[in-house]
């Protein structure tokens, strides 16, 4: 399968350190891609670097055209969209406008945010900072998800969520897998199973494996890697 | 830290080379009241002349100035613009514990050295205080306060407060007990000689406190303060130590500027003259100590040509367009400070450097870490 | 009594003409972290050209004056966007090296305008109504202060209803809370500093021409000493909050005049240590935003 991203020796740096280095790997152009590790190993700043929110050097390379000099609004501009980890929601903007800031050129759907989060919309005018944890990802995903994008950068969706938010935003993420490829940092392995068919796992800022998800999830690799064994991966 | 890259640790980039350098620097500074070089366009006049030495001297006490600013500014990362007051502490401190000394019956001598121990303490004190208060933010809110304090001791200094300051006037220095040989135009070169050598002392405390374990510990703390609250250390009385070093070194140049000048003037304590030292480091190069110096010389000596440019006949002849920004030195020396940041960042210093180094064939000169540091 | 009122009322007075320049400052801090201290030239410049140019229209005249305070505005609007384009987004997101680079503009054209207007300031003519006062309650409060006070009103109004209701508020608005999320959303967050930068050199260049009308002259210092208690006003209104700096400049004026009557002229220690005493409480200012 052809790749829609491609990376390239990779290395970023935050503040004068190190915190990426030398990383290759491929986003392919249907489904999504786990990118793997244990915490602090560079899995966000991974996803920051493409976007140009670090310092950074290294090839990066989406559709065919090298993106790793822009400027971050620019390569958002090309169809990326970003789902930050802790959701990045501007709390003293309502609901609604916060979907209007994230609206880009093309044709917005916001239907899509009935579909999948209609409780948003009930909620449109209330400040976005006074939103439970799990509605203020709704509204970081919906700004993601209403546009028209190429491919999805979407980090830690799940993390500190309730149960039940989890399987809401699971479902939105595998619907929208299917129309668009997506690079997803996790750390439930569960969601990792359900969604992804490749997996990168990152160890010191490298890359040390890559391979389909579902061998890699099932195989002693996990503990290596992850620190996990696989019958704890409903933790 | 900053030393010269180990694959050139010979000839003049050692350590000892260095320090051979610098004593030749010194030396040949020392010389110049005893020679008779005459640099147009450069200095007023000869260097044996007592009107070139002022120049000359005055330029060093700016230069230990800047040195004592660099501390804070290049090694500690703190841009604080309130400087400025503690080398008015220092001017004004010597001049109004002198005069107040002088009717005691005291023997001049040590009227002479206790005023010197006494605008010490005050500096030390008044170091600590500021520091102490300022020191418990950071970033920007650091730079307010200290331009905030620094800005009433202005106003209380412009105000005569108790009657000690002298209001616009100033503090002139009651010279009967000072000693004879730092009186008058004659004793000039006596006057330069002590301006070099508090440019020395400055610069050898500024290396030592830098390459003490507390400059590390600074220099470590401007770029992760977390590592080092996990030493076991806390930033904040390091960094209370140095602001208050800095301020006593500061007090140290503004006495010698009162002994030279003898007079101060609240423009010394003005924001704008801690903005034009800020100038002065970052046109040197900021985070080299050799930057503040040459900044300091530079910048004095610059300041001093375009004044007698302003009113050389050459300009009266042009058209306003040209005569009037080209006859006001602070406008061409601010905006080469503007060009100088934007396309120089590492300062002259830093631009010998890059040169030097290219030549050398290793990689070309690292940007100055302070300015990345303080943005993280 | 009318003591009292007399110095809250030319308090609020003073406090609207420390709003017009803390506005912007406080704008520009939040949304691009840079402390702008070429902030009191663009009120000088502003201060000298709508003065010259209301002269020409009518000197000491109500016509004069309001040419004056329009040519205000728009300079300062002008020349606001213009420093942030050539100067500032040189060295985008290198928040030191802007701050630098407003020091350098700072000192360089004071010293320009003190070469062009002469390093003392110049009285000015004005309208015979703003030298005359009104009783209130049994105060007499000077008239200037009014059109101080209502010119300061209507721009908080205005920059409210801009920040509200137009795209660019928004943006500016999310900005100030997280810039780099607007960014991560596709939008060139630069533009929204020019427009920033161009209100707030509107503000103080408005703030320019009355400073004038205040000080009863024009001065190549006015900026600069004006920018220092817009400074101080800033950080205890909170960096980035313009409800804080609407707040806060109306406090520390008030402060000051009420220590310059009652504490023997100690209006300007009384600030300072109102600076220390929130910044020791509350180190991010009254309003101040939480950072992340």
């Amino acid at each position: 399968m052809t790749a829609i991203l491609t990376v390239r020796g990779l290395d970023a740096r935050i503040g004068g350190q190190q915190v990426v280095e030398d990383v290759s790997l491929d986003v392919a152009e249907h489904g999504v891609t786990a990118l793997l590790g244990r915490n602090g190993v560079g899995k966000s700043s991974t996803i920051k670097a493409l976007l140009g929110l670090t310092e950074r050097t290294g090839v990066v390379t989406f559709a065919g055209e090298r993106i790793d000099g822009l400027l971050t609004h620019r390569i958002v501009q090309r169809g990326i969209a970003y789902v930050p980890e802790d959701r990045e929601v501007f709390g003293g903007l309502t609901v609604e406008e916060n979907l209007r800031l994230a609206e880009r050129a093309g044709a917005p759907n916001r239907a899509i945010i009935a579909e999948l989060f209609p409780e948003l919309l009930e909620r449109a005018k209330q400040q976005a900072g006074t939103l439970s944890g799990g509605q203020q990802q709704m509204v970081s995903l919906s700004r993601a998800l209403m546009n028209e994008n190429r491919l999805l950068l979407v980090d830690e969706p799940t993390k500190g969520l309730a149960p039940r938010i989890v399987g809401t935003v699971t479902t939105a993420l595998e619907a929208a897998a299917e129309r668009t490829p997506m690079l997803l940092v996790e750390q439930n392995l569960q969601v990792v199973r359900a969604l992804a068919h490749t997996v990168v796992v990152l160890s010191g800022g490298r890359v040390v494996h890559t391979g389909p998800a579902t061998a890699f999830l099932d195989s002693d690799l996990v503990h290596r890697h992850l620190g996990v064994s696989t019958d704890q991966e409903a933790a | 830290m900053r030393t010269a890259p180990t694959t050139s640790r010979r000839g003049l980039t050692s350590r000892w080379g260095r320090i051979a350098v610098g004593a030749a620097v010194v030396a040949v500074a020392a010389m110049l009241p005893l020679l008779a070089i005459d640099i147009p366009g450069v200095l007023p006049g000869p260097t044996y002349t007592p009107g070139t030495l002022t120049v000359l001297a005055y330029a060093m006490l700016i230069a230990a100035l800047a040195l004592s600013y660099h501390l804070i500014f290049g090694v500690a990362g703190m841009l604080s613009f309130g400087h400025a007051m503690f080398f008015a502490a220092g001017a004004y401190g010597l001049g109004i514990v002198l005069r107040l000394l002088a009717p005691t019956g005291i023997p001049s001598e040590a009227v002479f050295l206790l005023a010197i121990v006494i605008t010490l303490v005050i500096a030390l004190v008044l170091g600590n205080l500021v520091g102490a208060l300022a020191l418990r933010v950071s970033g920007i809110s650091f730079a307010m306060v200290t331009l905030a304090i620094a800005q009433a001791m202005n106003v209380m200094i412009r105000r005569n407060v108790g009657g000690l300051t002298g209001g616009e006037e100033g503090v002139t220095l009651t010279v009967d007990v000072v000693p004879d040989w730092l009186v008058g135009v004659v004793n000039t070169r006596n006057l330069y000689w002590l301006a070099l050598a508090i440019l020395v002392g400055v610069y050898l405390a500024c290396a030592w406190v830098e390459r003490s374990r507390l400059g590390h510990v600074v220099a470590a703390a401007r770029e992760n303060e977390l590592r080092v609250t996990v030493l076991g250390l806390r930033p904040y009385l390091v960094r209370l130590f140095l602001f208050s070093t800095a301020a006593v070194l500061a007090a140290v140049a503004g006495m010698g500027f009162m002994l030279l000048q003898s007079s101060a003037t609240p423009r010394i304590s003005t924001s704008d003259f801690t903005l034009t030292l800020l100038v002065i480091v970052v046109l040197g190069g900021v985070g080299y100590r050799w930057g503040a110096i040459v900044g300091g010389i530079v910048y004095t000596l610059l300041d001093q040509r375009l004044a007698a440019l302003a009113s050389s006949d050459a300009i009266a002849g042009l058209p306003d367009v040209l005569r009037i920004p080209l006859s006001e030195p602070l406008f061409i020396l601010g905006m080469l400070f503007v060009l100088v940041v934007m396309f120089a960042p590492g300062g002259i210093v830093g631009l010998a450097h890059r040169v030097t180094r290219r030549r050398g064939g290793s990689r070309d000169a690292r940007e100055p870490a302070v300015l990345q540091d303080m943005e993280a | 009594m009318t003591t009292v009122l007399l110095l809250l009322i030319t308090g609020v007075g003073l406090g609207a003409l420390y709003f017009l320049v803390a506005s912007g400052l406080s704008l520009i801090y939040g949304l691009m972290g840079v402390l702008n201290f070429a902030h009191g030239s663009f009120l000088t410049l502003a201060g000298f050209l709508g003065w010259e140019v209301g002269r020409r229209v009518g000197d000491g005249s109500w016509a004069g004056l309001l040419v004056g305070m329009l040519v205000g505005l728009v300079v300062g609007a002008l020349v606001a966007a213009i420093t942030e384009l050539v100067f500032i987004r040189a060295l985008y997101e290198r928040h030191i090296e802007q701050v630098l680079v407003t020091v350098g503009l700072g000192l360089a054209s004071v010293a320009l305008f003190e070469g062009i207007w002469g390093t003392d300031p110049i009285q000015i003519r004005l309208p015979e109504w703003l030298g005359q006062t009104t009783d209130v309650l049994g105060a007499n409060i000077p008239n200037d202060r009014w059109l101080l006070i209502g010119s300061a009103a209507l721009v908080l109004v205005l920059i409210v209803l801009f920040l509200q209701r137009t795209s660019y508020g928004l943006v500016i608005r999310a900005g100030v809370e997280n810039r780099t999320m607007v960014t991560a959303l596709g939008i060139d967050v630069r533009r929204a500093f020019t427009v920033v930068f161009a209100i707030g050199g509107a503000a103080a260049g408005l703030g320019g021409v009355l400073a004038s009308v205040y000080y009863g002259q024009v001065g190549a210092h006015q900026g600069t000493s004006l920018l220092i208690y817009a400074f101080i006003v800033t950080v205890i209104g909170g960096l980035g909050s313009l409800s804080g700096a609407a707040i806060a400049s109306v406090l520390v004026a008030v402060i000051q005049q009420f220590a310059n009557f009652y504490l023997g002229g100690t209006g300007d220690l009384a600030v300072v240590l109102a600076l220390a005493a929130v910044l020791l409480v509350r180190p991010t200012g009254l309003m101040g935003k939480v950072t992340h």
